[in-house]
């Protein structure tokens, strides 16, 4: 793997107290979820999840049809579809936008996809200021940090850290109690809410037949996002589509509760175009940016289209033994957890961390709280191989190819497999890697053997393999 | 921008062709179960108040009315144009600022007002929600600006759950620009996974249900 | 209808735990069931398949499907052996109909051990007795692939003499996970010592698992951690007199 992968990987092992903080916060996370999912409590969960999958199947097997309905109802409710291949044509389409408009003052609610397409970064060089706005966002955009977690953005931070960041970034004195903290920011982003000429919101749903967008939230950040400002961008992956407003029935029941174990979150926003006639308030203009930036890629890809049914809920993240573990600033992209495991190396090349696709291991979790049924494991396994069959074409790692092409030659050979077992054990150190533990040189020829044997003990070998002990039965 | 693009690009990588019809999508799940008046106004009351909101249940206007009246005592409150307000008499509470039609106006209120009241177009028995769609009789902010909510709905308005206000309201996008529904106090857990409530919304929520 | 089964040891039991195949044919000629161990067999190509090496994988397989070929019924103390058979040989061999048909024929006769005592032997009571107080860890293969999670719980409720204490969590990987043990073994490490400290908090003297690769994880850490505690595999259990 890379430096820097397993680099980061190793400073969160080795940090106990952000090991703590991640395990325990996802631990939370993961049993209210099995609360809240429970069949006593929602009995027609498998059920729900099933119908979703279908529905996110048909949307994406024929996302051109939706995406033209959804612009169509956009328009017919006074709003505005702007299509864009990539994170510059969403920014620039801001940009233009903001000149025209004259805005300098953006607020945003949380959105992962413009944390993927940089466009805080991009929106900077050019005198306009964009706020994040929910807490979580708000903290790590003044520590300069990325999210953390899909749903939980500051999880690995603690209230000291947060006093830290704040009294440096907002000049306040030092305040360490966290309802406090909390204040100082509601005071400071109400400014903000209401001085702000653009909302940037995401959208967890692009709804087709109403040309709707539905935000999910906690705080009141993307409400004030969406109806404080004249004007509403709303930023979504294409693949955020569904077909009818009544499916919402089935993916707000399965959203909440396998995120954050709510059955549903504080506010659940339908959107759809400007104010109409007589509405007293909310925006007047309504743009939807849909943007492609590598997602007809994965849709290309049959058996990996599903990595696109994600909703975001974040469920895979907190039920991941290794995702618990490493936390979420190991991952070499914005997102992490097993979903980043899967959509990482298909918007990147394989080639970008080509050992993501291997740190997992193969245990299915993620899969079986997923309320859109994506099979993770399925498209890890692919991806693995197609790692390998890159690495094999560039005559990358040469020895590990030889070592399973050995394997393989054995394996279809049982006496000569027999024979090389005989042999292992008869140089098979005894006590617990022995003497090969004492002939360093030995042990870099063994990296296996030397990898295992730095976290836990070896089995003694068996005096007799079973085929042996068999034909002495 | 680049519309053609991208839905060529969307296109070329499912096989399909321009206006090609899709195969019917499956039907949307919509199951409506069986509840009792009293059953989901106790179901919306309790919901509420698992999450931390104050809930009355009202005999009848007259009694709202005098709730209200006690809970907005000594506070700014600013109230929507709900007709249902008006017709509980809440509208015209002493101290109750309405009738108020003009944007700014009514933003200016709101973000100095203790309190926002309004009506509710549904409520939700199985998950504590009130559903709010934006209007000339409600506005976003009056429910989203003060810090405290006082929302006063008659029980006839009280739905089972998601499923009958889809059923109802297949189409909300016909009706408003936005439909809210809202489940409890404004909240966060952001720092350490502690619980805070009011950080963006109100931090206090009250649900009347009259009948 | 005879009363055959084949036995599928897996390489890992092969070679390093030779008493869990012995204790396995034990239980099963105790039930009734004539047993046999055809001397080809090797390996179901996971540690290929897993590491991405899907052509080798295959090459393992197809010998797989021949030594197998007129087996009745296969018995497997392993849980991702079994499911490598019955789950992923389809995807191995997806583009090449001839073996898939293979494949399908041979995937109903694949057995993980203690599903193969319940639904065809159908035997929850095998006179086992072993005095002991012991814990169970849920491979993950079996529990999420095969479905494996009361079955052997009945197993030994039947068992005399024994207490068995869940673990809280239950159903969290050890952190075998093949390959991914050396490839990220501080990760795997950690992941072995969360799963030791849920077992060390039931105060059972042995680990009780279907999967020997878990075991030998599981194994490794805890003697690494200076604790006494033992895994044993449920058909050495259920093998115990």
């Amino acid at each position: 793997m890379s430096v820097q992968f397993d680099q980061k990987i190793h400073e969160t092992l080795s940090n106990a107290n952000l090991q703590l903080a991640v395990y325990t916060a996802t631990g939370r996370l993961k049993d209210k979820r099995i609360e809240t999912v429970a069949a006593s409590v929602l009995p027609d969960y498998q059920e729900l999840r099933t119908q979703a999958n279908a529905l996110k199947k048909h949307t994406l097997d024929n996302l051109d049809y939706y995406l033209e309905q959804f612009e169509r109802n956009v328009e017919a409710h006074g709003g505005k579809v702007v299509f864009c291949k990539d994170g510059t044509e969403v920014a620039d389409f801001v940009l233009s936008l903001a000149k025209q408009k004259q805005a300098h003052l953006i607020v945003k609610s949380k959105s992962m996809t413009t944390e993927e397409l940089d466009l805080n970064e991009r929106l900077e060089h050019h005198q306009l200021e964009a706020v994040e706005t929910d807490l979580g966002e708000y903290i790590m955009q003044l520590a300069h940090q990325r999210p953390y977690h899909i749903v939980a953005p500051a999880l690995h931070l603690t209230r000291f850290d947060v006093a830290e960041v704040f009294t440096r970034k907002l000049g306040v004195p030092e305040e360490t109690v966290i309802e406090k903290q909390t204040m100082i920011a509601r005071a400071k982003l109400r400014e903000k809410f209401l001085a702000a000429d653009i909302g940037i919101s995401g959208a967890n749903f692009l709804v087709a037949d109403s040309g709707a967008v539905v935000l999910v939230e906690n705080e009141g950040n993307a409400r004030l996002t969406t109806s404080a400002p004249r004007i509403h961008i709303a930023v979504a992956g294409i693949e955020k589509t569904i077909p009818r407003a009544q499916d919402l029935a089935t993916f707000l029941k399965l959203l909440g509760r396998s995120g954050t174990g709510q059955p549903l979150t504080v506010y659940t926003s339908f959107l759809s175009g400007p104010r109409r006639e007589g509405e007293i308030d909310g925006p007047e203009e309504f743009y939807v940016a849909l943007v492609d930036n590598g997602r007809t890629k994965l849709l290309a890809d049959r058996e990996k289209r599903q990595s696109l049914y994600c909703i975001r809920c974040g469920a895979c993240l907190n039920t991941c033994p290794v995702y618990r573990k490493i936390g979420g600033h190991a991952f070499p992209w914005v997102y992490s957890g097993p979903i980043g495991a899967i959509i990482t190396p298909q918007f990147m090349g394989t080639m970008h961390e080509p050992a993501l696709p291997f740190a997992s291991s193969l245990c299915g979790a993620c899969a079986e709280v997923c309320p859109v049924k994506i099979d993770i494991p399925k498209v890890l396994l692919e991806l693995r191989s197609e790692v390998k069959k890159t690495e094999t074409r560039e005559k990358l790692n040469r020895w590990e190819k030889l070592g399973f092409q050995i394997f393989a030659w054995l394996m279809r050979h049982p006496r000569l497999y027999e024979m090389a077992g005989k042999m292992a054990s008869a140089v098979a150190p005894s006590d617990n890697g022995g003497w090969i533990r004492t002939a360093p040189g030995l042990m870099d020829l063994a990296p296996p053997m030397r990898a295992w044997l730095s976290q836990r003990d070896l089995p003694p070998p068996p005096a007799k393999s079973f085929r042996q002990m068999w034909r002495e039965r | 921008m680049s519309r053609d693009h991208v839905l060529h690009r969307v296109r070329t990588a499912l096989g399909r062709g321009v206006g090609q019809e899709p195969p019917p999508a499956p039907p949307a799940r919509i199951r409506i179960p069986e509840v009792e008046m009293e059953a989901r106004v106790a179901g919306l009351l309790a919901g509420v108040a698992a999450l931390a909101g104050k809930t009355h249940r009202a005999a009848t206007p007259e009694d709202a009315r005098q709730y209200v009246a006690e809970a907005i005592a000594g506070k700014t409150a600013v109230a929507s144009n709900a007709p249902y307000l008006a017709e509980c008499g809440i509208a015209s509470l002493p101290g109750v600022r309405t009738g108020v039609t003009g944007k700014d106006e009514l933003r200016e209120l709101c973000a100095t007002c203790d309190v926002g009241i309004t009506s509710a177009d549904y409520g939700l028995a199985d998950t504590g929600t009130l559903v709010m769609l934006s209007s000339p009789r409600e506005a976003r902010m009056v429910s989203l600006l003060p810090p405290m909510h006082i929302a006063v709905l008659p029980r006839e308005r009280i739905l089972t759950g998601l499923d009958e206000l889809f059923s109802l309201l297949p189409h909300p996008a016909e009706q408003t620009s936005s439909m809210v529904l809202i489940t409890g106090p404004s909240r966060t857990a952001d720092i350490e996974q502690i619980l805070v409530r009011g950080v963006h919304g109100p931090g206090q929520i009250t649900i009347v249900v009259v009948g | 209808m005879g009363k055959r089964v084949s036995l599928f040891v897996t390489c890992i039991v092969d070679q390093l735990f030779p008493k869990v195949g012995i204790a396995m044919a034990d239980v099963l000629e105790r039930a009734g069931w004539s047993v046999d161990f055809p001397e080809a067999q090797t390996c179901c190509g996971q540690p290929a398949f897993n590491s991405g090496y899907r052509q080798e994988a295959r090459a393992v397989a197809r010998h797989f499907l021949d030594v197998f070929r007129d087996a009745e019924h296969i018995v497997v103390p392993s849980g991702s052996c079994a499911s490598m058979v019955s789950h992923h040989y389809a995807e191995l061999f997806h583009k090449d109909p001839e073996t898939l048909e293979r494949v399908h024929a041979l995937e109903p006769r694949v057995w993980e051990f203690s599903k193969f005592l319940l639904e065809v032997a159908q035997v929850d009571d095998v006179g086992a007795r072993l005095e002991d107080v012991v814990t169970y860890h849920d491979s993950c293969h079996a529990l999420r692939e095969l479905g494996i999670k009361t079955g052997p719980r009945r197993l030994l409720s039947h068992v005399r003499g024994l207490e068995l204490r869940e673990m809280t969590p239950a159903e969290e990987c050890c952190g075998f996970g093949g390959t991914f043990s050396v490839k990220f073994a501080e990760l795997s490490g950690a992941m072995a010592r969360t799963k030791i400290d849920a077992i060390l908090r039931t105060g059972a003297n042995t680990v009780v698992g279907v999967d020997s690769s878990c075991l030998m994880q599981i194994q490794g850490a805890l003697s690494r951690a200076g604790s006494t505690v033992r895994t044993l595999h449920l058909a050495e259990v259920l093998a115990s007199r």
